[in-house]
Order: C-alpha cells, then sequence, then structure tokens
C-alpha cells in the first residue's frame, strides 16, 4: 500500500488525472430503455414539484425573516390559528401527491410484467462476483472484475473504466425482451445496470424477475448495489447490447469454445505438466482468484480469513487439499471452485498454495488428481 | 410571569432546606437520582459518542477522499460505516433527546422530578457499557461488526465474524435502555403534570416526547428479537433466515424495518418538538396550529407502522404491496408538510431576532425540508429502484438526521444552556459554530445527490475514477464539518465556567414554566407544584 | 401531585412493561405471520411445503408455460438438473417429471430442496402432490438420483401470468442436522421436512 502522506500528495493530481476519465453525469440518467426513459421522467417531475413547493414554502418564510423583523420595529401579530388554511394546506399536498401517484402506478405495472419475453437469463451472484446463464443455450460462465490489484492500490495508473470493468460482460440483444431471474449463492447481493433502470435483489433461496428491452447496441455498466461484505465495492456488472443477428453469431461462438475448452480438458488429464509450469500459471490463478480472501502474501486476515502460509491444510493431506478447494467448505466464505475453475487453473493453484511463502511440500498436482474430487470415484 | 416567579423561588428555599444541593465527588454521578444530573450525563454521553462516531466518519471520508484504496481495507471499512451507523444512532442522537427530555420535561410540566428516578439511574448507567462493548468488539480479531447498522441477514449470520455476539449484547443493553427511558417519559408525563397543565396546555416538546416514548416501547422489543433471532441464527442453529431450513432471509428486512421506520421517526419527533419550542420565542408570537401539530404528530407516529417496506422496494414484492407502501409514504408527506407550514406560519408577521437557538432552527427547517423533498422523491417506488442504495439515500438520511435531529439538538442545547448554567454562552463564538456547521454540511451532504443520481453505491470503499471529483469535495465538507464541531465543546465549557449572568427568563420571548424558574435552574425545581393558569 | 403516588405509578409501569413484553412476542409472532402472509400473497414465490390434493378439472382453454431451474447452493458439489427445462401445460392438469441429482463429492450428503416460484403471486396456485422438497434427501457419495415432482396449476390463476418459473435450489444440511438423524437418513428411514 502507498504510504499515507503520499495519498495526500496524490490528492492534488487526483483533480488533473481525472480529466481523462468520463465527465460525471449531475442527474440522473435517462437510460436506454422505454421504461428508464419513463422513470427518469417521473424523476424529473417529482423534483420539479418539490423545487415548485420549496420556491414557496422558503419563499415566505425568506420573507417574512426579511421583512418581519423586530429590528425593523414591528410589532409581532396576534393569530395562530387557522382551521381554514390547516385544511387547505393538508389537501393541496394531498392532490398533488394522487397526481403523482397515478404515473408512477403506470410505470410500476409496465416495470413488473415480465410475460412473453424473448430471451432468459439466469443472474446469479456470489461473494464478489456474478454469474450468467442463458436459460435456452449451453451457454454459462462467471463475471469477474478486471481491474487489477495494482491499480486499486495506487501502484499503477487507474484505466478508463476502473472498478467499472469486467472480464465476461454479459451479452444480450437489442430490441428484444430479456428477462433476468436473479439469485444468490450466499449472502444478499443486487444487480444493478442504471440504463435500464433495473435493481433486483438476488436472494439466496429464492428467484427475483426483471426484464428490459434494450433500444441502442453498446456497454452498459452497473454495479452490486446491496452490502454484500468485504469486496462489495468490487464487483461491477457490466453488459453489452448487439444487434441480435450479430448476438446470435456469438452466442453461437461462445457455446463452440465452451465445448472445446471441454474437450481441452479431457486431453489435459493425459498429460502431465511441469512443476514450475504449474507454479507459474499457479501464481496468476491464485492472484486473480485466491488473493481477494486469503492475500498475495498467503497470510489471510487474521480472524476473518484463515492464513495459508504454513496451514494445516496447504501443507498437510494433498486429499484434503483439493476437497476443498474443489468443493468449497459450507457455511463459509470458502466456495467451491470446481464450479468456477477449469483443471489447469485448479491443479495450478493448489501446487502453488503447497510450494509458495514457505510451504515447501514439493508436491506438482495433476489435473488428473484434481478430476478425482470432482466426480466423487 | 411575577405570581409563578414568587412560586418558582419559593420552591427553591423549600428544596434547599431539605438537600442543601447536590452531594459532592463523584458518588453524585453514579448515584444520581436527580432528572437535572442524568440529563446532564446523557447530554455529555451523547457528545462523547458524537465525536467518536465523527472520528469514524472521517476515517470513511479520508478513504473516500480519492479513488483506490490508501488508507484503510475494504474488511475495516466496512466496520467503519456499520459502528458509525450505530454509534449515531443509538449513542449520538437518541441518548441527545433523552437528555434534553430528563433535563426539560419536568421543568415543562412542572414536576419535581422524573417519576422513576432510580429506573433514571440505571437507564443511563448501563448505556457506556453497551458501548464500550460495541467499541471493544473493534479490536478484537477479526474487528468489529462489518455488516452494515443494518445488520442484514445472512451477512450478519452465516457470514459474520466471530464479535456478532458483542454486537447482539450491546444493542441489547441500548434496547433496555431506550425502553426504560421511554416507560419514564411516559410514567412522568401522565402522573406528574402540574394541576391545570391539561394535555392540550403541554409544551410541544412534551407532546412530541410522549409521542416518541410510545413508539420507543413499540418497536425496541422488535428490534431485541430481530437481533435475539440474528444471535440463535449463528450460534444456535435456528433457521429463522436461513432458505435451508425453511427460513427467508428478506423476513429479517422485514422485523428490522418494521423497527427501523418507527425509529426514523424517534430520532426526528422530538426534533419537531424542540424546534417547534424554539420558533415562536423568537418569533415572539404563538405557535401556529397547536393542535394541528399534536395530531400531525401523532398521524406520523401511526403512519410509521405501515411504511417500512419502501426501505425494500427491489428485495421483490408483488406489486400490490409495491403499490401499498408507495402511497402510504406518500401520504407521511401530508402531516410532515403540515408542521413545516406551521412553523412558517408562526415566524409570519412575528418580530423575528435571530438568536443563535433561531439560526439553528431556521437551518433545521430548511434543510430538512430538502431531506424531505428526497424522502418524498424515494417513495415513488419505480425511480426508488435508481436511487436504491446510492449517495441519493445517504445524502436524504444525512439531510434528515445530521441537519435534521443533529441541528435540533444543537439548537435545543443553545436554547436551554443558559438556563442550565445560568450563564450566555460565548454569542460570537457560537455564530462562528452556526455558519461553519451550516456551509460544511452542505458542502458534506448536497454534492452526495449527484454522486447517488449519477450511480455511486452507498458502503462502498473505492469508486470508480469520475466520482472523484465530488468525493474529494464532499470529504473536504466532512473534514471541515467535524473541526467545526470542536467549537461547540468550547462554546459550551466556557458557558459552564462562567460567562455573563442571564436572567430567568433569558430570551425575551420566551414563554413556559422551564423560563419561571431561576437561572441557573436549582437542584431541585417545582417541590410544590405550580398553578398553571 | 396526588398523581404521583408509587401506587398510580406502579400501574402505568406494569402496563408498559406488559407491552414491552406483548412487542417482543410480536416480534417473534411476525416469523409466523409472515409465512400466512406469503401463502396468501405469494410474496418472494415461497409455495407452500405441503401436498396438495388433485384437482379435478382441467381448463383446456388456456396453456401456460412453466419453466425449471435447479441450482445447487454455494459450493455444493452436486450436479442437479430437471428433465426438461420448460413444459406447457393446462390449468389444473397434473404433470409429473424428475429432477436428475448427483452426488459428486467424496462424502454422504443430505440435501434439502428450497422451492421458489416466480412471479411470486403463482406461487400459491402451484400445487404439488409430491415433491422431493417436502423431504430431507439424503445421497451417498458418488450416488446418482431421479427425484419426483407432481404438480399441476390451479385454474384459479390469474390470465395474466403466462409463464410460471419454478426454481430449486439445493442446500447442504449435513452438518445441521444431529448426527443420528444422519445416520437414519442413510438407514432408509424418510424424515419430512422442518
Amino acid at each position: 500500500m502507498t504510504a499515507k502522506q503520499s495519498s495526500w500528495l496524490l490528492s492534488a493530481a487526483v483533480f488533473a488525472n481525472n480529466a481523462v476519465a468520463e465527465e460525471m453525469p449531475l442527474n440522473l440518467t435517462k437510460g436506454v430503455t422505454e421504461i428508464s426513459r419513463n422513470v427518469y421522467d417521473l424523476h424529473m417531475i417529482i423534483f420539479y414539484i418539490c423545487c415548485v413547493i420549496g420556491a414557496v414554502v422558503f419563499g415566505i418564510m425568506f420573507w417574512s425573516m426579511l421583512y418581519h423583523r423586530k429590528s425593523k420595529g414591528v410589532a409581532p401579530a396576534n393569530f395562530h390559528e387557522s382551521t381554514k388554511v390547516e385544511i387547505l394546506w393538508t389537501a393541496i399536498p394531498f392532490v398533488i401527491l394522487i397526481a403523482m401517484a397515478f404515473p408512477a402506478t403506470k410505470t410500476l405495472i409496465a416495470m413488473e410484467d415480465t410475460s412473453k419475453a424473448d430471451l432468459t437469463v439466469q443472474v446469479t451472484g456470489s461473494q464478489w462476483k456474478w454469474h450468467y446463464k442463458y436459460f435456452d443455450h449451453e451457454l454459462e460462465y462467471y463475471s469477474l472484475l478486471a481491474t487489477t490489484k495494482d491499480e486499486i492500490y495506487d501502484k499503477r495508473e487507474k484505466s478508463v473504466n476502473y472498478l467499472l470493468e469486467v472480464d465476461r460482460p454479459l451479452v444480450i440483444p437489442t430490441g428484444q425482451k430479456v428477462r433476468f431471474l436473479i439469485t444468490s449463492d450466499d449472502v444478499i447481493h443486487s444487480w444493478w445496470v442504471p440504463e435500464f433502470a433495473i435493481k433486483k435483489d438476488a436472494n439466496p433461496g429464492f428467484i427475483n424477475e426483471a426484464w428490459t428491452r434494450v433500444d441502442v447496441p453498446g456497454i452498459y455498466r452497473g454495479q452490486c448495489a446491496e452490502l454484500c461484505g468485504k469486496d462489495h465495492g468490487f464487483m461491477p456488472v457490466v453488459v453489452i447490447a448487439k444487434e441480435p443477428a450479430e448476438f446470435d453469431k456469438w452466442v453461437s461462438e461462445q457455446v463452440e469454445i465452451a465445448k472445446k475448452a471441454k474437450e481441452e480438458e479431457q486431453k489435459l488429464l493425459a498429460m502431465n505438466m511441469s512443476f514450475d509450469e504449474l507454479m507459474a500459471h499457479g501464481e496468476k490463478a491464485y492472484n486473480a482468484n485466491c488473493a481477494a480472501c486469503h492475500q498475495p502474501n498467503g497470510q489471510g486476515i487474521p480472524g476473518v480469513f484463515p492464513a495459508l502460509k504454513g496451514s494445516a491444510i496447504a501443507i498437510g493431506d494433498l486429499g484434503a487439499h483439493i476437497d476443498i478447494v474443489v468443493n468449497g467448505k459450507p457455511g463459509t466464505a470458502m466456495q467451491g471452485y470446481g464450479k468456477q475453475l477449469g483443471l489447469k487453473d485448479l491443479a495450478a493453484i493448489i501446487t502453488y498454495e503447497r510450494n509458495a511463502w514457505g510451504n515447501s511440500t514439493g508436491d506438482a498436482v495433476q489435473a488428473a488428481e484434481v478430476i478425482k474430487y470432482m466426480s466423487g470415484q | 410571569m411575577s405570581t409563578t416567579e414568587n412560586n418558582a423561588v419559593d420552591s427553591n428555599h423549600h428544596a434547599d432546606d431539605h438537600h442543601h444541593g447536590a452531594p459532592k465527588g463523584i458518588k453524585r454521578w453514579f448515584l444520581t437520582t436527580n432528572h437535572k444530573d442524568i440529563g446532564s450525563m446523557y447530554l455529555i454521553f451523547s457528545l462523547v459518542m458524537f465525536f467518536i462516531g465523527g472520528a469514524m466518519a472521517m476515517v470513511i471520508r479520508a478513504e473516500l477522499f480519492q479513488p483506490g484504496l490508501q488508507i484503510v481495507e475494504p474488511d475495516f471499512f466496512n466496520q467503519m460505516t456499520t459502528v458509525h451507523g450505530l454509534i449515531m444512532v443509538f449513542g449520538a442522537v437518541m441518548p441527545a433527546f433523552v437528555g434534553l427530555a430528563n433535563w426539560m420535561v419536568p421543568m415543562m410540566i412542572g414536576a419535581p422530578d422524573m417519576a422513576l428516578p432510580r429506573m433514571n439511574n440505571w437507564s443511563f448507567w448501563i448505556l457506556p457499557f453497551a458501548f464500550l462493548i460495541l467499541l471493544s468488539s473493534l479490536f478484537m480479531e477479526g474487528g468489529g461488526p462489518n455488516f452494515g447498522w443494518t445488520f442484514y441477514a445472512p451477512l450478519s449470520t452465516t457470514f459474520s465474524n466471530d464479535s456478532t455476539a458483542f454486537f447482539v449484547f450491546s444493542v441489547h443493553i441500548m434496547g433496555i435502555s431506550s425502553i426504560m427511558g421511554a416507560i419514564n417519559v411516559i410514567v412522568t408525563i401522565v402522573n406528574l403534570r402540574a394541576p391545570g397543565m391539561t394535555y392540550m396546555k403541554m409544551p410541544l416538546f412534551v407532546w412530541t416526547w410522549l409521542i416518541t416514548a410510545f413508539l420507543l416501547i413499540a418497536v425496541m422489543p422488535v428490534l431485541a428479537g430481530a437481533v435475539t433471532m440474528v444471535l440463535t441464527d449463528k450460534y444456535f442453529a435456528t433457521s429463522f433466515f436461513d432458505a435451508a431450513g425453511g427460513g427467508d432471509p428478506v423476513m429479517f428486512q422485514h422485523i428490522f424495518w418494521f423497527f427501523g421506520h418507527p425509529e426514523v421517526y424517534i430520532m426526528i419527533l422530538p426534533a419537531f418538538g424542540i424546534v417547534s419550542q424554539i420558533v415562536p420565542t423568537f418569533s415572539r408570537k404563538k405557535l401556529f396550529g397547536y393542535s394541528s401539530m399534536v395530531y400531525a404528530t401523532a398521524s406520523i407516529a401511526l403512519l410509521s407502522f405501515v411504511v417500512w417496506a419502501h426501505h425494500m422496494f427491489t428485495t421483490g414484492m408483488p406489486l400490490a404491496g409495491e403499490l401499498f407502501f408507495m402511497y402510504c409514504t406518500m401520504l407521511i408527506s401530508v402531516p410532515t408538510g403540515v408542521k413545516v407550514f406551521n412553523w412558517v406560519a408562526t415566524m409570519w408577521r412575528g418580530a423575528l431576532t435571530f438568536e443563535v437557538p433561531m439560526m439553528f432552527s431556521i437551518a433545521f427547517i430548511v434543510l430538512f425540508t430538502i431531506g424531505g423533498f428526497s424522502g418524498l422523491m424515494l417513495a415513488i417506488t419505480p425511480v426508488d429502484f435508481q436511487y436504491h442504495d446510492t449517495y441519493f439515500v445517504v445524502a436524504h438520511f444525512h439531510y434528515v438526521l445530521v441537519t435534521g435531529a443533529i441541528f435540533s439538538i444543537m439548537a435545543g442545547a443553545y436554547y436551554w444552556l443558559p438556563k442550565w448554567t445560568g450563564h450566555m454562552f460565548d454569542i460570537g463564538l457560537a455564530k462562528a459554530h452556526f455558519w461553519l456547521s451550516l456551509i460544511s454540511v452542505n458542502v458534506l451532504f448536497f454534492p452526495m445527490h449527484f454522486v447517488g443520481l449519477a450511480g455511486m453505491p452507498r458502503r462502498i470503499p473505492d469508486y470508480a475514477t469520475q466520482f472523484a471529483d465530488f468525493n474529494a469535495i464532499i470529504s473536504i465538507g466532512g473534514f471541515a464539518f467535524g473541526l467545526s464541531q470542536i467549537l461547540f465543546v468550547v462554546v459550551v465549557y466556557k458557558c459552564i465556567k462562567g460567562g455573563d449572568k442571564v436572567s430567568d427568563q433569558v430570551w425575551e420571548g420566551a414563554e413556559g414554566l422551564e423560563w419561571e424558574v431561576a437561572s441557573p435552574a436549582p437542584y431541585h425545581t417545582f417541590s410544590t407544584p405550580p398553578e398553571i393558569k | 401531585m396526588e398523581n404521583n403516588s408509587p401506587k398510580n405509578n406502579n400501574k402505568i409501569v406494569k402496563k408498559l412493561v406488559l407491552t414491552v413484553a406483548l412487542m417482543f412476542g410480536f416480534g417473534f409472532a411476525l416469523v409466523p405471520l409472515y409465512d400466512v402472509f406469503c401463502d396468501i400473497t405469494g410474496l418472494n414465490g415461497k409455495t407452500s411445503n405441503t401436498a396438495a390434493v388433485t384437482s379435478d378439472f382441467v381448463d383446456t382453454s388456456r396453456t401456460i408455460t412453466v419453466e425449471f431451474i435447479a441450482r445447487t447452493q454455494g459450493s455444493l458439489p452436486w450436479d442437479f438438473r430437471p428433465e426438461v427445462k420448460r413444459i406447457e401445460v393446462h390449468p389444473g392438469e397434473m404433470h409429473e417429471l424428475n429432477f436428475i441429482v448427483k452426488n459428486k463429492s467424496v462424502n454422504d450428503m443430505v440435501v434439502q430442496a428450497v422451492p421458489s416460484v416466480s412471479p411470486g403471486i403463482a406461487a400459491a396456485y402451484f400445487n404439488k402432490i409430491e415433491c422431493f422438497c417436502f423431504n430431507r434427501q439424503p445421497l451417498e457419495k458418488g450416488e446418482t438420483a431421479d427425484l419426483g415432482l407432481q404438480f399441476y396449476i390451479d385454474n384459479a390463476l390469474p390470465e395474466e401470468y403466462k409463464i410460471v418459473t419454478l426454481s430449486y435450489t439445493l442446500f447442504d444440511i449435513s452438518e445441521k442436522i444431529e448426527h443420528d438423524e444422519f445416520e437414519q437418513l442413510f438407514a432408509g428411514d424418510t424424515l419430512s421436512a422442518p
């Protein structure tokens, strides 16, 4: 981490730095869907209503503050009750509210109508990434933050989409009704894309629905909106909207790639990777997937995330080690990575954990060993 | 005035005959059953908590000063936001109001003390232990609570750290303290009003506190239930909030906000009361629409029980539920509006002067109303999907709680400080405190509206670079606001130590029993009840 | 001041303390109340966890698409998928299908399936005659099983709902239940869900 002082010195540079970044809008986004535009209109109507009420009330008050001062020699009036006025200023806001309730209700009903969807995507939140699964295609993947630790810790310049970039964005077609079935694997998360005016909580064990129909192709960025633990600020949502034809092409490509990857893995089973190769690949994969909790130095965070350096698991029985990495530890933040990582990554990570930071078991773990624990044979 | 003044003086002498003033030494504070002593202790305690919670806010703002992680790690950042929230709500705002109630309610209704003085002593003295437990958990291995002051399950159950039990016990103790305080206030107001002090003659501060006390009695036990369920879910294998065992994590939110929304009004109704005392005094005119103020307060309190789910629009409620809670929430703005209109009508054609308490009250009216406007915006469900859990919400509730509740407490403190100490405070310093607070608090919270609308979620330790400029400004506002509060301590300290002697009435337009006793208020007041005409 | 007799105070204090106790109880009463509320409104898509009786009327004029989602929670190393992803049904018409499940771990495990229906309102009209979610499901390591579901959609389901999604999430409860219970489950006794 950079020293405290340097962060303060840097502060002057912050303003200059931001020139490259996107200018921050001062108002709610209009978004790219009919719903989001309705929401924007509602936002502006209620905002203007508040402005008018504010101008009237504060106007009267400031008038009074200017002209009804004791220093001007005024004598205080004596009135302190008027049923008529009271009724009036109860009734007027009431009428305004009713007028406001109509468009709000209409938009809300439209938002909740998830019928007749063209495409369904299952969205699953987990600490701290999103998982997308296309209901009618053999395609599913995790979407992880792509911003590097170095950028976060000020060791490298921050990219334009700092913290709002992922390795594999969700891709959806434009002009079609896309339905999202949202749920969670652990704690409550919330899937939010401002441009679609969608924010829905992902509740463990339950599914929530939302939908969108995007008009304009583009890249849309959002974030997890419900506090979900340590890296809540580091699980962005990125959605790419493509023309339907392009989308179809993309899907079939991806399905093909996924199939190939599976075949690759089968081949991998027959091969042995060298120790050095495993260590080199393992370090990368470890830092991408494990270091958020167990820390790059393997020392964890005392009381929260256990250390791996010198731990009974990492230098003890190999089987137990593979089992915990592949299948996780129920009831804790330790997820099973068998679901999300390939065999090569898993084998490399386990090798790395058993031989880094002074752990010196000398084990070189191969894909074939890992798969034993995935199939339960 | 003259007849009652004699009366008050008489009662002084009467009291002195028996008690010879306050006992001396440290024992006085541990064993005291005097409402003024206990009130002072509550106020000092809340001031200390205000600074501890404020220091955490400074840590938060320092980390958010620029993008990237510089000062604290995300897990500690979460502990800071959590404990900042808990301390400010349960340690600063609520005890400050209880302190003001202790001091002022008996004096306003012509009672010699609170009805249950010994319970009063206990309800204060368990409070420091609650916060010691909470704060000590920050130094435990694994750290303190890091799941937000709303402690949503399962983040606070299956996925929380080992200090959760300490969090639960400290919330239990805070709850017991609040409940005892509330019982005391109710019994005092119901039983100890001076002859002739009918309910509809009670000062508005007393009224709002009576209603607040009932709210406390109704919802603090529900909070106790919620934390108990969290405790058993985490340590005793129950499944209230665990889907695997037939529970539902969303149910936690329903139970929590069933407490949480009335809690919001617990923190603002006494503020309404204070402002309703101050505005007439410096307008030299009776409060406009006294009875409608009482009814508005009561209806806000009642409505607060049927709006809780507006905190949960994104959890996936059925449409009918969303509509119901949207309409009810919008409805709350009607009685709240009535209050603001009444204050403005009270000022209208008065003879205004702008002493420090009045300055804080006027700032309260304007800024609380801004918080009310953003509240109304948040009530509109479809738009709430965009605002929810962003800095727009953070701006909203800080306008309501800082420039609302805390400004009213400052106003009340400046208003009654001369009565408590017998000295006028340093007006120049107090004005400096006001203007610095007013400017910095707006630099602090106003830009948050924009940051929220632009899409920055709350409770994140790091953010996208486009939010950087605004966050830097917000942080500067935050540091300035934090530093400005040191002035308040100086003013209070100087005022206790000395200053110009004040008359019994203190403020020219002040009316009410508390202004008819001597300044400083003697250790025992109204040992014989005053006559109310 | 005659009001301030201890007797008078005690009366109010008693009432208030009673209120506090009642409200504490109410906090817990919210748990069953919430379930009742969910049953009526379909809040959160909780379906009933008791068997329904069969329907005797089939409304062939309407067709409803039922989609199935099968998930495993967190790190549970099980395969879990429905035989078919979606079927078309008429209200009142009985349907049966299997969910295929495999315990891929190296341990014997017990899971509980938690159903959730979206849109939530439809949960109240989703009648299950038989469901594996009524019971805890034990599976030995490496074992595969077919879990049966028998259901129909109630005729009263409002017209506007054309698609109903039923999701099952498997939760690992091996470590949450007593050791004896665990053994019993594998000995062949089926226990009903809590």
